[in-house]
C-alpha cells in the first residue's frame, strides 16, 4: 500500500522533443487515478516513467514514501498490464503468472497458493495449463491481470489495457478491473483514451494534452467544471459545443453578471440543449439551426445543426476532437427527431452554460 | 477472387515452368544419375575398360577404415563450426540488438563477410595465419604457441573451422537479428519488472523465444559445414596435413579427381546425396512447421 506522487516530473528526449513538460500531482493510497488525453500527449510516457522503463529527465517520482528516479523497475514494487497483454508466449498460463515470484525467490507452496487465489478470483483456473496462445482476447487480458495480482505489489500500472477487446467485453472488463481494485485496495493508474473508461473508472482523473496536465480532479466535477476547451471537448460524448461569441452577442446576454470581451468561447453540452420554440430561458441561449444530420443511438438522438448566418464564423479552424465552428449538437432523449433541413431553436438555461477566455486556457465562471 | 490463375492452353503451363525445369534437370538430375550409375561401375587404372560391379564401390568404402575416420572428423567439424558460429552471432545479435549509436553501421559490417567467397575468405585466413608471414601467426609465437598448422593436424583442423564458423556469422547473425526483433519490446519489459536480471531474462525469455531460429540455423550450418567448406579447405589445407582436415565432400574431390576412383567417388557422392535429402527432411518436417505463438 502507497501513495505515488510525481513533482514536477520532465521528460526530454535526446532528440530535443520534450513529452512530458512539468507534471505535478498526488495518488493517495488505495486510490483508482487515470490518465486520460488524446494518443501523443505523453501519458504512456509519463506512466512508463512510474514503472521505470523511462528515465526521468528531471522531476521526482515517489511511490510509498521513496524517490524512486534511480531504483529498476524490479526493485519498484509495481506491476504493469500492457496493452497487448505481454504475456510470455512459451510458458503456460501458471507459469507465467509464477515467473514474477520465482524471479523473487519465493517458496514453491506460496507461489502455488498465490497463482491458484489469483485464477480463482479471476476465473482462469480451467486454463492454468494452456499457453496463451490458445486463449481469447478476454482470457489473455485475465492473465495479464492474474500475472500483476499474484505480486501483491503496492501500484498497479494499467496502460490502456482494453484497447484491444471488442466493445462489448471492454465494457465488462471494465467493471470487473474496478471491482478488482476496490476489493484489494491497491493504488493504481490507469491510462486511457477512452473518456467513458476514463470517467467510469477513476477516483482521480488527470486530463493530458501535449505534455501537461489541463486538469486534475474527481470525473464529476471535471465533467461539470471543465477547466479549459480542451477538457470541455474531450471529456463527454459528443463533445460539448463550444462557439465564439461574436461582438454583439457578448455584450447583450452577459451583461448582468458584467460584460466579457468579443471572441470569449461560449460552451454547452449537447445533452443541456432542449429544443424549444419559445425564448431562451432568462440569461440563457438560444440558437437558431437549420438541421443536417441526424444519429439515432435508441434511447437517444443527436441532431447535427449548422447555427444560421454562422458560416463567416468559420474563420476559426476546428481543432482535432471539436466541433467545427457554426456547428451544434443537440442531444434529445427518446427517437423522436426533427426532419433534415427543418429549421428548429435549441436553448439551454444559464446555469448550463461555460465560458472560456479566447485562447480556450482558463475559464470564465458566470 | 479466385486466387489460382487458369490457363485456356495446355503447353503454356509446361513452357513457363521449361526454363527453371531445364536448370533442374542439366544441373542435378543428370549429373545425380549419372553418380548414381558410376557408382556401380570400376574403371581399370587406365581408363580402357569399365565394368558394371553393382554394389562392390560401396562394400569397399564401408569396409575402409579411412573412410570411417572422415566421416567422424566431417561430423566433429560441422559441430564444431556450427556450435562457434551460432553462439558468436547469437552474441553479436543480442549486442547489435540493444538501441546503440550507430547501430546501423556495426550491423553492416557484421553482414559482410557474407559477401565474401569461400576461396577468398580462406585466402585471407591462410596469410594471417601462414607460419612465416601471418599476422596473427606472429601473435600467437609471441604468446608460446608453437604455430605451424602446416605440420600440426588439430592446428589445421582449428585454422578451417575458425574460417568457416567466421564466413557463416553473417548468415547466422542476420537471422538472429531479426529472431530478436520479432520478440515484442514489450515482453522483455514485462520481465523486466517480473524482477529478472537481464541474464536470466535472456535465457527464461529471450533463448526460449528463439528455439525456432536456432532449429533453423542449426540444420543450415551443418549443410554449410557438410559442403559449403569445400573452398576453404582447398584453399588452406588442401585436406592436409595427413588428412586431418579432409571431409567428405573433399574426400569425393581427392578420390575422383585427383586418385582417378571415379566409382569410389561415385559411391561417395550418392551417399552424401542421401544424407543432403535427410537432412532436407528434417528440415521440412520439424523447423519449417510454423511456430507461432
Amino acid at each position: 500500500m502507497a501513495n505515488v506522487t510525481l513533482r514536477n516530473v520532465r521528460k526530454t528526449y535526446p532528440g530535443g522533443v520534450e513529452a512530458i513538460k512539468g507534471i505535478t500531482f498526488d495518488v493517495p493510497d488505495g486510490q483508482f487515478c487515470v490518465l486520460v488525453g488524446p494518443s501523443g500527449c505523453g501519458k504512456s510516457t509519463l506512466l512508463r516513467m512510474v514503472a521505470g522503463l523511462e528515465t526521468v529527465t528531471s522531476g521526482e517520482i515517489d511511490i510509498g514514501g521513496r524517490v524512486v528516479n534511480q531504483v529498476e523497475p524490479a526493485d519498484r514494487d509495481i506491476a504493469m498490464v500492457f496493452q497487448n497483454y505481454a504475456l510470455y508466449p512459451h510458458m503456460s498460463v501458471y507459469n507465467n503468472m509464477a515467473y514474477g515470484l520465482r524471479n523473487r525467490g519465493m517458496a514453491k507452496p506460496e507461489i502455488d497458493k498465490r497463482v491458484r487465489e489469483a485464477a480463482q478470483i479471476l476465473e482462469i483456473g480451467p486454463m492454468l495449463e494452456r499457453k496463451p496462445r490458445q486463449l481469447s482476447g478476454g482470457q489473455r487480458q485475465r492473465v495479464a491481470m492474474g500475472r500483476a495480482i499474484v505480486r501483491q505489489p503496492k501500484v498497479f500500472l494499467f496502460d490502456e489495457p482494453l484497447s484491444n477487446l471488442d466493445a462489448k467485453l471492454r465494457i465488462a472488463m471494465r467493471v470487473e478491473i474496478r471491482k478488482l481494485q476496490r476489493r484489494l485496495n491497491t493504488t493504481s493508474i490507469y491510462v486511457t483514451h477512452d473518456q467513458l473508461e476514463a470517467m467510469t473508472l477513476a477516483d482521480i482523473l488527470v486530463v493530458m494534452n501535449g505534455g501537461v496536465v489541463e486538469q486534475i480532479g474527481n470525473p464529476l466535477d471535471i465533467y461539470q467544471k471543465p477547466a479549459t476547451t480542451f477538457v470541455a471537448s474531450f471529456i463527454g460524448a459528443p463533445p460539448m459545443n463550444l462557439t465564439p461569441l461574436r461582438g454583439d452577442e457578448a455584450g447583450i446576454r452577459f451583461t448582468s453578471g458584467g460584460s466579457v470581451p468579443a471572441g470569449t468561447i461560449l460552451g454547452v453540452r449537447p445533452e443541456d440543449l432542449t429544443v424549444s420554440t419559445g425564448d431562451a430561458p432568462e440569461g440563457g441561449v438560444s440558437y437558431d439551426l437549420i438541421v443536417e444530420a441526424i444519429e439515432r443511438v435508441g434511447a437517444e438522438t443527436f441532431v447535427y445543426g449548422s447555427r444560421s448566418g454562422a458560416k463567416e464564423a468559420a474563420a476559426v479552424s476546428a481543432k482535432p476532437g471539436e466541433l467545427p465552428p457554426g456547428e451544434i449538437i443537440v442531444r434529445i432523449p427518446g427517437q423522436a427527431a426533427p426532419a433534415i433541413g427543418a429549421a428548429i431553436r435549441a436553448v439551454a438555461p444559464r446555469d448550463k452554460l461555460h465560458l472560456f477566455a479566447a485562447d480556450g486556457r482558463s475559464r470564465i465562471d458566470l | 477472387m479466385q486466387k489460382q490463375a487458369t490457363f485456356n492452353s495446355r503447353w503454356l503451363p509446361w513452357l513457363l515452368i521449361a526454363p527453371q525445369m531445364i536448370v533442374v534437370l542439366v544441373f542435378f538430375y543428370w549429373p545425380a544419375g549419372q553418380a548414381v550409375l558410376q557408382s556401380f561401375l570400376l574403371q581399370d587404372a587406365f581408363g580402357l575398360s569399365t565394368t558394371f560391379v553393382w554394389f562392390e564401390n560401396y562394400k569397399e568404402l564401408f569396409a575402409d577404415p579411412d573412410y570411417f575416420a572422415t566421416i567422424v572428423r566431417t561430423f566433429a567439424f560441422a559441430f564444431a563450426i556450427a556450435l562457434s558460429s551460432l553462439s558468436l552471432s547469437l552474441l553479436l545479435a543480442v549486442m547489435a540488438d540493444k538501441p546503440l549509436r550507430g547501430s546501423a553501421i556495426y550491423r553492416t559490417l557484421l553482414i559482410w563477410p557474407y559477401a565474401v567467397a569461400p576461396p577468398v575468405a580462406g585466402v585471407l585466413w591462410v596469410f594471417m595465419l601462414n607460419p612465416s608471414l601471418g599476422v596473427l601467426a606472429h601473435g600467437l609465437r609471441a604468446m608460446g604457441v608453437d604455430w605451424n598448422p602446416l605440420l600440426d593436424g588439430n592446428q589445421a583442423a582449428a585454422l578451417i573451422i575458425l574460417a568457416s564458423a567466421w564466413k557463416q556469422i553473417s548468415y547466422n547473425f542476420l537471422f538472429f537479428l531479426a529472431g530478436l526483433q520479432s520478440i515484442p519490446r514489450s515482453v522483455h519489459e514485462a520481465a523486466a519488472i517480473d524482477g529478472a536480471r537481464p541474464m536470466r531474462r535472456f535465457w527464461t525469455v529471450t533463448f526460449p523465444l528463439l528455439t525456432p531460429t536456432i532449429f533453423f540455423l542449426i540444420v543450415v550450418n551443418i549443410v554449410y559445414a557438410f559442403f559449403d567448406t569445400f573452398g576453404v579447405i582447398d584453399t588452406m589445407t588442401r585436406g592436409g596435413p595427413a588428412k586431418a582436415t579432409e571431409t567428405l565432400v573433399y574426400k569425393v574431390y581427392v578420390d575422383g579427381l585427383l586418385g582417378g576412383n571415379l566409382g569410389g567417388s561415385a559411391a561417395q557422392s550418392v551417399i552424401l546425396m542421401g544424407l543432403v535429402i535427410v537432412l532436407t527432411a528434417i528440415q521440412f518436417r520439424f523447423v519449417e512447421r510454423k511456430v507461432t505463438y
